[in-house]
């Protein structure tokens, strides 16, 4: 008896388990037969699709008119999916699941993939056909259907036009301030303590018979402050190589370090003195933050220099190195873009360039046209920014006007 | 006592402290396979052993410190060479490039990948590496001329949003909050976190550090008068926000200091 009833519930639940699977299913659109029969609510109306724009052609704007049972009655629609296909008449296996929204909403931006290899590959120039459905509780309404639409790339991304405004200003300011250098009008730029003490810190080092290390930071080549760091590792490499002093730079990266060294090159070569040049003085030592640190902690102790300038992209290093550098008794000229590391340069460094004034400081030492050139039209832009803040934050508290936001919020129109 | 004998003592004493903790590891190790058990004791012991070298710098270089850092630098540029290898080489450039190499290295071949445009990234790297030769090296500057002004390029627009169009359009904030009058201000005035009164204290503290911040980083002016109290507004402002985002860091490395004597005090001594 016991073995037929527990044949029994076997059965029970394989058929069971059975019936849940079914109603369970994966994303693909389900067949309605499998919904939960009750009234399905009105689709949407209005479907229109367009390419997107500003995108690299693979983007597809839906839009609709919300289904009148949209958050209404027994027939609530909760949600509105979206599906994509390459034919009108593709069997429902065909069609892709784009995405999904709550009620309310009446547009989907459809961001599909670039790699012809991925699920979500979206073709561009090809024709697509898109269906939306507003789904309620269990239930979805007849599709809304249109098509054909094709994705284009676009050659201009509107969005940016706040960019492209501020990039034609900076450059009108740029080219008419480089002239003005380039004419011998003097350019005033006020006194940085920072940049005026490396020379006293090589001086301090030549005296000393001790080297200067320069550390780059941990940036790539492409680092904003890494570049302006190259800059001033010509200038110090030419000071260095006139004052017949040794330099240590050891780097993270090894483009870094080839630009560091053909910099550290022209710098000797500058100085009239390019057979001083030791190509073992600029080196490369690991790609990881902090066995980069342990070998540079390493060199400062040992080799104690008698000053450090370490002036580039920092990140947690930057007190290691600075603290190992008060520990050797060196004095230390510190200067990142980075504002967390910027306390810890500030507390432990004789000198510290804070944020801008590192990019500035390219341009104080040299006194090229072009950097100075540069440098004031950084100035005026940030005048220009200032006046923007005022002025706009005046306009709303005096008339109450709301058009702060609109020349700079995306989409600009 | 010669340091050399000093540091030769020292040496066998650590030696020995070594080998009785990795005897006592291996020996409480939960494994059934006695191997396992003899490797984990090694790798807690050797780990130990590396943490306390690397912290013996707090006191002054020493040989432990330097065979610490020496592996330290040499398995991270080991680590990092097969890295980018199997990263880019066989990661990036084999699948698109060649069918048999995709087969040979069994990563998926990309039948539409852009197989000719692949080799100019290629042609680029190649004349880099001809720095190693004296006569043709000067050809490397053309990869590198390109690496630096592409990346600055590309990140002209990115920067000009994310540090400068964005900042000025987040400095907008209202300066006078649910305003209806001086008297409702001063009747209603609280210290409620979420009250009127600290909304807009905190607005006109954004603003007129915005405004003075940059006044500090103008270097066109001498700072005289009053754009020189500006500056000096600027610049203490500039000073809390360090001293701030000092002591929230600190909190940090405190917590991985934290960490490592766990470590230490757990899974070594057992104690924790």
């Amino acid at each position: 008896m016991k073995y037929i009833i527990l044949l029994f519930l076997t059965c029970l639940s394989l058929c069971l388990s059975q019936a849940i699977l079914a109603q369970t299913a994966s994303s693909d659109p389900p067949a309605e037969a499998a919904l939960v029969p009750s009234e399905p609510p009105a689709p949407p109306g209005n479907l229109t699709l367009k390419d997107l724009p500003n995108d690299d052609g693979h983007g597809i704007a839906v839009k609709w008119d919300l289904s009148p049972d949209d958050g209404a009655g027994a027939k609530s629609v909760i949600s509105y999916d979206i599906y994509r296909s390459l034919s009108p008449d593709a069997p429902d296996s065909l069609w892709k699941k784009a995405g999904t929204v709550v009620l309310g909403v009446k547009s989907y931006a459809d961001k599909g993939n670039r790699e012809s290899d991925n699920d979500d590959y979206l073709p561009k120039k090809t024709n697509l056909y898109y269906r939306v459905y507003a789904v309620g509780a269990g239930v979805r309404s007849v599709a809304a259907a249109a098509g054909p639409v094709q994705a284009y790339d676009n050659w201009f991304n509107t969005l940016k036009v706040p960019e492209l405004i501020f990039c034609v200003v900076f450059l009108i300011l740029t080219v008419r301030f480089i002239n003005m250098a380039k004419r011998g009008i003097d350019l005033y730029v006020r006194p940085l303590a920072g940049i005026e003490a490396i020379d006293e810190a090589i001086g301090r080092a030549t005296e000393m018979g001790k080297p200067i290390l320069y550390c780059l930071g941990i940036g790539t080549a492409g680092d904003i402050a890494t570049i302006a760091s190259f800059t001033i590792l010509g200038r110090v490499a030419r000071k260095v190589a006139e004052y017949q002093t040794s330099m240590i730079v050891p780097c993270i990266d090894p483009i870094v370090m080839t630009i560091a060294q053909e910099t550290v090159k022209a710098g000797y070569a500058d100085a009239g003195r390019p057979d001083a040049y030791k190509e073992d003085s600029v080196y490369y030592v690991t790609s990881q933050q902090f066995p980069y640190v342990a070998a540079v902690n390493g060199t400062i102790i040992r080799e104690k220099p008698a000053t450090n300038i370490y002036l580039g992209y920092f990140l947690a290093e930057s007190l290691l190195l600075a603290e190992t550098g008060v520990m050797a008794g060196s004095i230390q000229i510190a200067g990142t873009d980075q504002v967390s590391q910027l306390p810890f340069f500030v507390v432990a460094c004789d000198y510290t360039l804070l944020g801008e004034e590192l990019y500035a400081a390219s341009a104080y030492l040299g006194r090229e046209p072009l950097l100075l050139g540069t440098l004031k039209a950084q100035d005026y832009l940030k005048a220009i920014a200032l006046v923007c803040i005022f002025a706009l934050l005046a306009l709303r508290v005096f008339t109450g006007a709301d058009v702060i936001h609109k020349p700079f919020d995306m989409p600009w129109w | 006592m010669t340091s050399k004998t000093a540091m030769r003592i020292l040496t066998a004493i650590v030696a020995l402290i070594f080998l009785i903790s990795w005897i006592m590891k291996s020996g409480s190790g939960m494994s059934d396979s006695a191997f396992t058990n003899v490797r984990d004791g090694f790798l807690v012991t050797f780990a130990v052993f590396l943490t306390l070298s690397i912290f013996s710098f707090l006191y002054r270089d020493n040989p432990f410190y330097k065979f610490a850092e020496s592996l330290y630098v040499g398995i991270s540029a080991g680590y990092w060479m097969c890295y980018g290898f199997w990263s880019t080489v066989v990661g990036n450039f084999v699948p698109r490039a060649s069918r048999s190499l995709s087969e040979f290295f069994h990563v998926p071949y990309q039948e539409h990948a852009d197989h000719i445009l692949i080799y100019i990234p290629i042609i680029f790297g190649l004349i880099l590496l001809t720095r190693l030769l004296p006569k043709i090296g000067w050809l490397s500057r053309w990869s590198l001329a390109f690496i630096i002004g592409a990346t600055a390029g590309l990140n002209l627009t990115r920067y000009l949003r994310s540090d400068f169009i964005s900042q000025v359009s987040n400095s907008f904030i209202p300066l006078f909050v649910d305003w209806k009058g001086v008297g409702d201000f001063v009747n209603h005035i609280s210290l409620a976190a979420d009250g009127q009164f600290i909304a807009i204290l905190s607005n006109w503290v954004i603003f007129v550090g915005v405004m003075c911040g940059l006044v500090y980083f103008f270097f066109s002016k001498e700072h005289k008068g009053a754009f020189g109290v500006a500056s000096r507004v600027g610049i203490w402002i500039l000073m809390v926000t360090f001293g701030a985002s000092f002591g929230y860091t600190v909190m940090g490395r405190i917590s991985l200091l934290v960490g490592r004597i766990t470590f230490l005090f757990g899974d070594w001594l057992n104690i924790l």
